[in-house]
């Protein structure tokens, strides 16, 4: 039977631009940075205190996965905000919010009181957003 | 829908908890007197702990330990000596760093950058075998 979850993948616009949002802005740290050959990366990342979650940063490129136009359309899809990858949570929502406002990360919702808890979203580099909460 | 000023109680408070572990992030080389920095955030030392605590269940030293562990692992990734390293995040004594090191990271800063360097050279030498072979396949890089 399933046990739990060891990789999801984000599509980013760009990986080097991606690493700097996601380890250098978040803290996340690099599981794998993998050269798989010219203009080719694997990389991987993890929330400090999930070391076995592996969170690849997967570039949008034609291929074998998007064919034709699909690659543009899927950038342009990325680029507008249309995906939200999952949910992050934090001990302090407050302090973790003005934090990553300090370092110029886009919020599209401030911390706000739902039925579960706190909730605030946040944009990446790339446009993909994602909820961030505080349990009660 | 009430602003989140208005729902979190003390909000004003976390400002000036976010600046100090800030200023702990960026200067965790430095010999770093917390007294003083609870003084800059306009609070008592005990008030200062204790707040810290909450947040970011650590005390503000606790934190700074976390921190400097931390920037040692990425410099010792760098190839550094472990005696470099040492300093350079703001250890005074070469024993207290590596005992302190062996017991949070559970090895030692030396096991630690050979591990960091053997996998760093099967990435290198075989980096297939680091990529789910879904992925690897769906991006072609499975000949």
């Amino acid at each position: 039977m399933i046990t739990r979850m060891n990789h999801v993948s984000v599509f980013v616009l760009n990986q080097d631009s991606a690493y700097e949002f996601y380890v250098n802005k978040l803290g996340f740290k690099v599981h794998t940075d993998a050269p798989m050959g010219p203009g080719m990366r694997w990389i991987t990342v993890c929330p400090p205190e999930q070391p076995d979650l592996e969170i690849s940063l997967m570039s949008i490129d034609e291929g074998m996965m998007f064919k034709g136009e699909a690659a543009k359309q899927m950038r342009d899809l990325v680029a507008k905000g249309t995906f939200g990858f999952g949910v992050f949570e934090c001990n302090d929502l407050m302090a973790t919010y003005e934090e990553m406002k300090s370092k110029g990360i886009v919020f599209k919702k401030p911390p706000t009181k739902e039925f579960y808890g706190y909730e605030a979203l946040f944009v990446d580099d790339s446009g993909n957003w994602f909820s961030l909460g505080q349990r009660k | 829908m009430k602003k989140y000023t208005e729902e979190y109680p003390k909000f004003y408070l976390y400002k000036r908890i976010v600046q100090t572990k800030l200023f702990i992030d960026s200067h965790y080389s430095s010999k770093i007197d917390l007294n003083d920095i609870a003084d800059e955030a306009l609070f008592s030392k005990f008030h200062f702990i204790r707040l810290f605590k909450s947040i970011y269940a650590k005390t503000p030293h606790q934190y700074l330990t976390k921190v400097r562990l931390d920037k040692a692992q990425e410099l010792l990734q760098q190839n550094l000596s472990v005696t470099d390293v040492c300093f350079e995040v703001g250890f005074e004594s070469l024993s207290s760093f590596t005992g302190l090191f062996k017991r949070m990271i559970k090895t030692s800063p030396s096991v630690y950058q050979k591990q960091f360097q053997e996998r760093q050279r099967k990435i290198k030498e075989a980096p297939l075998q680091f990529v789910p072979n879904c992925w690897a396949e769906n991006k072609g890089w499975k000949k």
